[in-house]
C-alpha cells in the first residue's frame, strides 16, 4: 500500500495555534463507479455499504451516458438542493468529501440527510475521499481563499473522474456558482446548473424542488411583474453585521428572541436582558422580516411612539384585514404578566405605554423552518402547467404567507403542505420559498423501506424449537392466560409480547422505529412504529397461538402484598383475547362461574386494592375529556362522538400495568443506576397551579397544592350539588400539570427521577413495546439485568443515550398534538352538517370573552363577548371571582357557571350575517392521507342570542363579519344562546 | 464523534481504522552516547540515548548487586507540543512514563549479565502528537540495540484506540508492550472503561502492531549493521 505523507498547517483562530496534521494520500481509493476495471481489481475500501453502491452503479454501464453528477455545497442555496437529491430522479451521484466537510460545517441537519441518503442502499450515492487520493489532492495556494480551493478540488476531482472512466461516460459537474461553472468549462468540464440540469431531465415535478436563485433570475423579475404596484421597497435594509454587534456592546441595539404573539401576528416581544424587560414590536415593517424564533437586533423607538400600537397595524394589513384578534392582552400567551391586565381600554393604553416598543435593525440568527399550511386559493392560471406562483398561508398564525412557484399548481391546491423559506427581500412583502412535502407534526407517515421490511421475521411466524430449547426462555403455555386488550394476565402474571426478540439493536428495523419512536393514534387510522407484520401477528398475543413473551411474575397474597417479584422470557398461549368491553361484561355477568371468569374477578379485587393504595400514596386521579368517534367506513366522516367511557376493567388492567412498570423500573435502576431509561413527571411549579386556584377560590373552594397527596385529597373533596362540577375541577387541575418525561438515569439525582401524578419514586414504561420505542429500550435493560442478553453499545453512551431519550419525548409530544389536532379535524367535519345547541362549561374568564368547554365532546373554544377589534369593550372583568359583567346590566358571566352555546358551522365564502358576541377558535388539522382534505375547507359559525336569567332574548347589538383567511383550516364559532344557574 | 467516518471508512487524516502511521527508524544521531536513536511514528518524534552499562555512581540506588541498574529518565521538550508551555521536570505524568519505560525495558535487558553496573536511558520527545509512550518505547529499544546491551527480545510497543475498531464514542487510549519472538506482553496500559469483548479486539490489534514494528526495528538494525559493516571493509 503506497503512502505518502504531506504535512498541512491549519492555523485556528482564538488563540492563535499552529496545527500539524499528518493528512495521507492514497491510491487506493475506488471510484465507486462499476465501469472501472482498476479500482475494482483492488481490495474494495468499502464495506458492505459500499459494494451496494457499486452494484447500483452498473447502471452507469449499461446504460451509457448516465450522468454522474456532481453537486456543490457551495452556497447555501445548493445546501437546500438536498430536497431534489432526495427525490429518486436524482441519482448516480458522487459526493466528494470536501463537500460534505463543507456541508457539515454550514449545516449538520442537511449533512444528516445527505449521510442518510449516502448509506441508503437504494440511492445510488457514492462518497468519494477526494482529499485523500493522490491525484486530486488539491494544496491550497497562496492568495487563495479556502472557497476558492475547495471549488478548485471540485474541478479537479470531476476532471479526474472523467479522464478516469473515459469518455464513454458523462460526468457532469452540477454547480450553482456561476464562477466555478465558467472555470470548469474552461478547463474542458461539463458543468451544469441545477436548474438546467432539472430541466434536462424533463420532470416538472421536480423543477419545484429546485431552489429559486435570488440573484436576479429570470423567474423573480416575472413576479414583480406581476405585482408591479409592489415594487417598492417595503422593509428597511437590514443593518450590517458589524455595525450590529457594535450597536449591541454600546446599547443602542438590543438583542434577543422574538417571539410573535400567536393571536395576533402583527406583534411581537423580544425578551431582551440588556433591557430587562420585553419590547413591543407592532407591525410587520418594524418586524423587518423577522420571523418567530429569530435572535434579532432591536432598536427602541422613542418613547413618545409608544403609545402608536394601533396604526401600525392599520399601515401595514391589506389583505390582512380580515383576521380576527383576540386582544393580546387577554392572550395565554402574553408574556410576563401574571395578571393580564384588562377591562377598559384605559388601562390597556396604559399597559402598553409602559412597555418599550421597537423596530428590528437586523436578523442575528435565523430561525428559518419548514411550515406547514396550504395555498391561498385562487384561479387556476390561464396555460396551466406553466410556472405559477402562489401565496402559502402556515397554519401556525405566528409565519407570515410565502410565496412560492409551484409547475403542479392543480395538485397542491386544497392540499396540505409543508414549505420551506429560501429569502426575504426588501422588496417583497412576503418571503419567498419553495413546496417540500406533505408532513406534519414531523411524523414519519410514509411506508416501512425494503431495508426494514428484510429485517422482518420470515412469515407466516411459528414458534421454533430453538426458542423452546433456550433456557432462559420459560415455558408458560400450560399456564391459563388470556388478554384484555394489549397485555395478557393471569392470576399474578403479566406477558408483554417479546419484540426484542424480533426488532435487534442497529438493524435498520431499530433505527427506523427508534426515529418513529411512538406510534401514533389518529382518529381511524394508526401510523405505526413498527411494521404491520410484527404489530398485528407476531408480537399480537391472539387467542390459541404460540407467542413468545416477557413475563413479570409476581407472587400475591389476597391483599395484593407482593410475596415475589420475577421475571423471565417465556412462551405463552393465551386462551383468550378479549377486548375491554368483553371483560367488563364477563365481570358483571354473575351467572358466569367458569375459570376464566373467576379469574378475572380475582384479578379485578386485586387491581382494587392496589389502587386504593396508590392513592393511599398520593396519586393524583386525573380527568382528561378523552372522546370517541364513530366513523362511517366509506366517506370516513364521523357519525357520532362521545366521550370515551373508562371501564372497571381498564383501570384493572391499568394497575398491573403500572406495577409492572414500576417493579422493572427498580429492577433496572438497581443494576444499571447510570444508563437505565425511566420516566418522571415533575412537580408543577406554583405559578403553574395559579390558574387552578384562582378558580376554584373564586367559587368558594380551597385546594391544597403542597403535594400530589394534598392535591388529590382535596380534588376528592371538591363536590357540590352539581355532579359534573368534580370532574370539571379535575379536567382543570389536569392542564396545570407538567409533562411526563423519558430520561436517562445518570443525568439526574434521585430525587429528581419522582412521577408526580403517579406519586411513585420510579417509573418507566415497559408494558407497550409494540407501539412505544422507550418500552423496547426498557425490555433491552431488563433483559440485559437478567444476564439473558448483552447491553448493547448504545447504553455505554450516555449522551448519546440522553439523544436518545430526548428523542422519545418529542416524538411523543408530536404524537400527541397530532391525534388531538386529528380529533379536532373530525370534530369539525362532525359539526358541518349538525349544527347544536349544547351545554357548555366556562372555564376561563379573558377581557373580552371566555373560554368554554364543551363536555359533552370534550372540545373547547373561545366566545367573544365584543366585536373584533375592540379590547375590552364595555364589559368588566371582576379578577376576584372570575367574573366578566356588563356595567349597567345584569348581565355576567363566571367561570364554572353552565351556559347554552350554539355551534354551527359555514363554509368560507358565507360570510355570518349577524353575530356580535363572536369567538373564534382555529382548529390545527393534520396531515393525514386524506385526500379530499378540502371538505375541511369550512369556518363553523354560530349565531347567538344571548339570554338572560328570565330567558329574555337581548338584542343583538353591532354586527360583524367573521371572514376566514385560512384554508383548510376550520373553525368553530361559538355563541351563547341562554346561560344559566344550576 | 466518530473517528471513522462511516460513508467513506477513513479516518481524518486517510488511513484506514487498521492503519498504522508512518514509522521512521535511525540509530546514532547522538554521537558522545554509547547508543542512540530517534524515532518517528506519524508526527510523534522521539529521541533516544543510551549510557552504559558503567559503574553505578549512586551506590545507593543500586538494590541488587548482581543485577545491572537501569534508570530512565523522560522528558517533553518545550516545543514538542503547540502552546508553548514551560513543563517542569519531575512532574507526575513523566515521573510515571520514566518508571512505566524503566519497567518495561528492564523485563527484556539481561540485567544478570551486567552485575554492579547501571544503565541510564534518557528520552526525550521532540514532537508530541499522540502516542508518546510508545514512541518513546521504540526508540529506548532501537537505541539500547545500538549501544550493543544484551536482550531478551525486541521489545515494541503501541497503542490502540477503541475507535480504530468503531466508532465508540471516548477515546480509550490502550498502549501495549510486547515481546515478538517470545509472545509476552510486558506493558498494558489503558485509560478509559471498555467492554470486555472489544477490549479483545483491540489487544489483538494493538500486538498486530507491535509485531509490524519490530519487524521494521529489525530492519533498521539490519541496515545499520550492514553499514558499519561497509565502514569497516573500508
Amino acid at each position: 500500500m503506497l503512502q505518502s505523507k504531506t504535512f498541512v498547517k491549519k492555523t485556528r483562530a482564538g488563540r492563535v495555534q499552529k496545527v500539524v496534521r499528518e493528512h495521507y494520500l492514497r491510491d487506493d481509493i475506488s471510484c465507486g463507479a462499476a465501469s472501472c476495471s482498476t479500482c475494482g481489481a483492488v481490495e474494495h475500501p468499502l464495506s458492505a455499504d459500499a459494494a451496494a453502491i457499486l452494484v447500483v452503479d452498473t447502471n452507469v454501464v449499461l446504460h451509457q451516458g448516465v450522468e454522474l453528477g456532481i453537486p456543490e455545497a457551495d452556497v447555501l442555496r445548493a445546501l437546500l438542493q438536498i430536497d431534489l437529491l432526495e427525490n429518486p430522479a436524482i441519482d448516480d451521484v458522487v459526493l466528494l468529501s470536501v463537500v460534505l466537510d463543507e456541508v457539515k460545517n454550514k449545516n449538520l441537519a442537511v449533512f444528516n440527510r445527505i449521510k442518510a441518503l449516502c448509506s441508503n442502499k437504494a440511492r445510488r450515492f457514492f462518497v468519494f475521499t477526494n482529499e485523500h487520493h493522490r491525484d486530486t489532492y488539491v494544496k491550497e495556494m497562496v492568495g487563495e481563499s479556502p472557497n476558492d480551493r475547495n471549488d478548485r478540488a471540485i474541478r479537479v476531482a470531476t476532471r479526474w473522474y472523467q479522464s478516469h472512466l473515459g469518455e464513454n461516460v458523462k460526468v457532469l459537474l452540477i454547480t450553482n456558482d456561476r464562477d466555478n461553472k465558467r472555470k470548469a468549462i474552461e478547463e474542458g468540464i461539463n458543468a451544469e446548473t441545477v436548474e438546467s440540469y432539472v430541466r434536462s431531465l424533463a420532470q416538472p415535478g421536480l423543477l419545484d424542488l429546485v431552489v429559486v436563485s435570488t440573484s436576479g433570475d429570470v423567474t423573480m423579475e416575472d413576479v414583480e411583474d406581476l405585482r408591479p404596484s409592489k415594487k417598492k421597497v417595503i422593509y428597511s435594509e437590514h443593518k450590517p453585521m458589524s455595525e450590529i454587534t457594535a450597536g449591541l456592546r454600546c446599547g443602542i441595539y438590543h438583542q434577543g428572541k422574538l417571539r410573535v404573539n400567536r393571536y395576533n401576528p402583527f406583534e411581537a416581544y423580544v425578551g431582551s436582558e440588556s433591557i430587562g424587560d420585553e419590547i413591543v414590536i407592532h407591525g410587520r415593517s418594524n418586524m423587518n422580516r423577522a420571523f418567530d424564533g429569530d435572535i434579532v437586533a432591536v432598536e427602541l423607538l422613542p418613547q413618545d411612539q409608544w403609545h402608536e400600537s394601533k396604526s401600525f397595524i392599520a399601515d401595514d394589513d391589506e389583505d390582512d384585514e380580515e383576521d380576527v384578534h383576540l386582544a393580546p392582552n387577554t392572550a395565554d400567551d402574553a408574556p410576563r404578566k401574571a395578571n393580564p391586565t384588562q377591562s377598559t381600554a384605559a388601562s390597556s393604553a396604559d399597559s402598553v405605554s409602559s412597555r418599550p416598543v421597537g423596530r428590528v435593525v437586523g436578523i442575528i440568527k435565523r430561525n428559518w423552518n419548514s411550515y406547514c399550511g396550504s395555498l391561498e386559493p385562487m384561479p387556476m392560471p390561464a396555460g396551466s402547467g406553466g410556472v405559477a406562483h402562489a401565496l402559502f398561508v402556515s397554519k401556525d398564525r405566528r409565519i407570515p404567507k410565502i410565496r412560492i412557484q409551484t409547475r403542479q399548481l392543480g395538485n397542491l391546491l386544497d392540499k396540505r403542505i409543508i414549505v420551506a423559506v429560501d429569502s426575504w427581500d426588501v422588496l417583497s412583502r412576503y418571503p419567498s420559498g419553495h413546496y417540500v412535502v406533505l408532513i406534519e407534526n414531523d411524523i414519519n407517515t410514509r411506508p416501512f423501506s425494503t431495508q426494514v421490511l428484510a429485517c422482518l421475521p420470515p412469515l407466516p411466524w411459528t414458534l421454533s424449537p430453538e426458542d423452546l430449547a433456550n433456557p432462559d426462555r420459560q415455558d408458560l403455555r400450560h399456564v391459563r392466560v388470556f388478554s384484555v386488550d394489549p397485555p395478557v394476565l393471569d392470576l399474578g402474571l403479566l406477558d408483554i409480547a417479546d419484540v426484542t426478540n424480533f426488532v435487534h439493536p442497529g438493524t435498520p428495523l431499530d433505527e427506523e422505529a427508534s426515529q418513529r419512536g411512538t406510534s401514533v393514534y389518529l382518529v381511524g387510522q394508526r401510523i405505526d412504529m413498527l411494521p404491520k407484520p410484527l404489530t398485528e401477528d407476531v408480537c399480537s398475543l391472539r387467542a390459541d397461538v404460540e407467542r413468545l413473551a416477557f413475563s413479570v411474575i409476581w407472587e400475591m397474597t389476597p391483599h395484593a402484598d407482593i410475596i415475589s417479584t420475577r421475571y423471565t422470557k417465556s412462551v405463552i398461549k393465551s386462551c383468550a383475547a378479549m377486548s375491554y368491553v368483553e371483560a367488563q361484561a364477563r365481570m358483571d355477568d354473575s351467572r358466569l362461574v367458569d375459570p376464566l371468569t373467576v379469574d378475572l374477578r380475582n384479578l379485578n379485587s386485586l387491581a382494587k386494592i392496589m389502587r386504593n393504595r396508590r392513592c393511599e400514596r398520593g396519586a393524583l386521579t386525573l380527568a382528561s375529556a378523552e372522546v370517541k368517534f364513530e366513523i362511517d367506513s366509506e366517506t370516513h366522516d364521523p357519525l357520532d362522538i362521545g366521550i370515551y367511557q373508562i371501564r372497571e376493567a381498564n383501570q384493572m388492567i391499568e394497575e398491573f400495568m403500572l406495577a409492572a412498570n414500576i417493579s422493572v423500573a427498580e429492577k433496572i435502576l438497581k443494576h444499571f443506576p447510570l444508563c437505565s431509561l425511566l420516566r418522571r413527571h415533575p412537580s408543577p411549579t406554583k405559578e403553574m397551579l395559579e390558574p387552578l386556584l384562582r378558580t376554584a377560590s373564586s367559587v368558594g373552594l380551597n385546594l391544597d397544592v403542597s403535594s400530589s397527596k394534598a392535591l388529590a385529597e382535596s380534588l376528592d373533596n371538591a363536590k357540590n350539588d352539581d355532579p359534573y362540577f368534580n370532574k370539571l375541577i379535575r379536567i382543570l387541575a389536569t392542564r396545570c400539570m407538567t409533562q411526563a418525561v423519558y430520561f436517562c438515569s445518570g443525568d439526574l439525582t434521585f430525587s429528581e427521577y419522582y412521577h408526580y401524578g403517579l406519586a411513585a419514586s420510579l417509573y418507566t414504561h415497559f408494558t407497550s413495546p409494540i407501539r412505544r420505542y422507550a418500552d423496547v429500550i426498557v425490555h433491552r435493560l431488563l433483559a440485559a439485568a437478567l444476564e439473558i442478553a448483552k447491553l448493547p453499545p448504545l447504553f455505554q453512551d450516555g449522551p448519546q443515550l440522553t439523544g436518545v431519550a430526548d428523542n422519545l419525548n418529542y416524538r411523543h409530544r408530536n404524537a400527541q398534538m397530532a391525534s388531538r389536532a386529528s380529533v379536532e379535524l373530525h370534530t369539525l367535519i362532525y359539526f358541518r352538517t349538525r349544527p347544536m345547541d349544547t351545554e357548555a362549561r366556562i372555564v376561563k374568564i379573558k377581557a373580552n370573552g371566555f373560554i368554554v368547554f364543551v363536555p359533552k365532546f370534550g372540545i373547547e373554544g373561545p366566545i367573544y363577548l365584543t366585536p373584533k377589534g375592540d379590547k375590552g369593550g364595555d364589559w368588566v372583568v371582576d379578577e376576584v371571582h372570575q367574573r366578566v359583567t356588563k356595567p349597567g346590566t345584569n348581565v355576567s358571566y363566571a367561570v364554572l357557571q353552565t351556559v347554552m352555546i350554539h355551534m354551527e358551522h359555514f363554509s368560507q365564502m358565507d360570510k355570518p350575517a349577524e353575530c356580535d358576541e363572536i369567538v373564534e377558535w382555529n382548529f390545527c388539522s393534520v396531515a393525514q392521507n386524506i385526500s379530499d382534505m378540502n371538505t375541511v375547507d369550512q369556518s363553523v359559525r354560530a349565531k347567538e342570542a344571548i339570554r338572560n336569567d328570565d330567558h329574555h332574548t337581548a338584542e343583538t347589538k353591532e354586527r360583524m363579519p367573521l371572514w376566514s383567511r385560512w384554508v383548510n383550516i376550520g373553525r368553530l364559532a361559538y355563541r351563547c344562546s341562554w346561560r344559566g344557574h344550576r | 464523534m466518530e473517528y471513522v467516518n462511516p460513508l467513506t471508512g477513513f479516518r481524518v487524516d486517510g488511513r484506514r481504522p487498521n492503519e498504522m502511521r508512518q514509522l521512521k527508524g535511525e540509530v546514532g544521531v547522538v554521537a558522545r552516547a554509547d547508543g542512540s536513536a530517534l524515532f518517528e511514528m506519524g508526527n510523534t518524534r522521539v529521541i533516544a540515548a543510551v549510557y552504559g552499562p558503567r559503574e553505578v555512581q549512586n551506590k545507593g540506588q543500586q538494590v541488587n548487586s548482581k543485577d545491572a541498574l537501569v534508570r530512565c529518565e523522560y522528558r517533553m521538550a518545550d516545543f514538542s507540543t503547540g502552546d508553548r508551555r514551560r513543563k517542569p521536570k519531575g512532574d507526575r505524568r513523566s515521573t510515571e512514563i520514566s518508571l512505566v519505560i524503566r519497567q518495561t525495558m528492564e523485563a527484556s535487558i539481561l540485567t544478570h549479565l551486567m552485575p554492579r553496573s547501571q544503565i541510564d536511558i534518557f528520552v526525550q520527545v521532540l514532537q508530541a502528537d499522540g502516542g508518546t509512550r510508545a514512541a518513546c518505547i521504540n526508540a529506548a529499544t532501537l537505541a539500547l540495540a545500538d549501544a550493543g546491551i544484551p536482550m531478551r527480545d525486541i521489545v515494541t510497543s503501541c497503542s490502540a484506540d477503541l475507535n480504530y475498531i468503531e466508532d465508540s464514542a471516548g477515546g480509550p487510549d490502550v498502549t501495549v508492550g510486547f515481546l515478538t519472538k517470545m509472545d509476552k506482553v510486558t506493558l498494558l496500559q489503558m485509560d478509559a472503561k471498555l467492554p470486555m469483548d472489544t477490549f479483545e479486539t483491540v489487544m489483538d490489534l494493538a500486538i498486530e502492531g507491535c509485531k509490524a514494528i519490530a519487524n521494521y526495528i529489525r530492519e533498521v538494525l539490519l541496515e545499520n549493521t550492514k553499514r558499519l559493516e561497509c565502514q569497516r571493509d573500508h
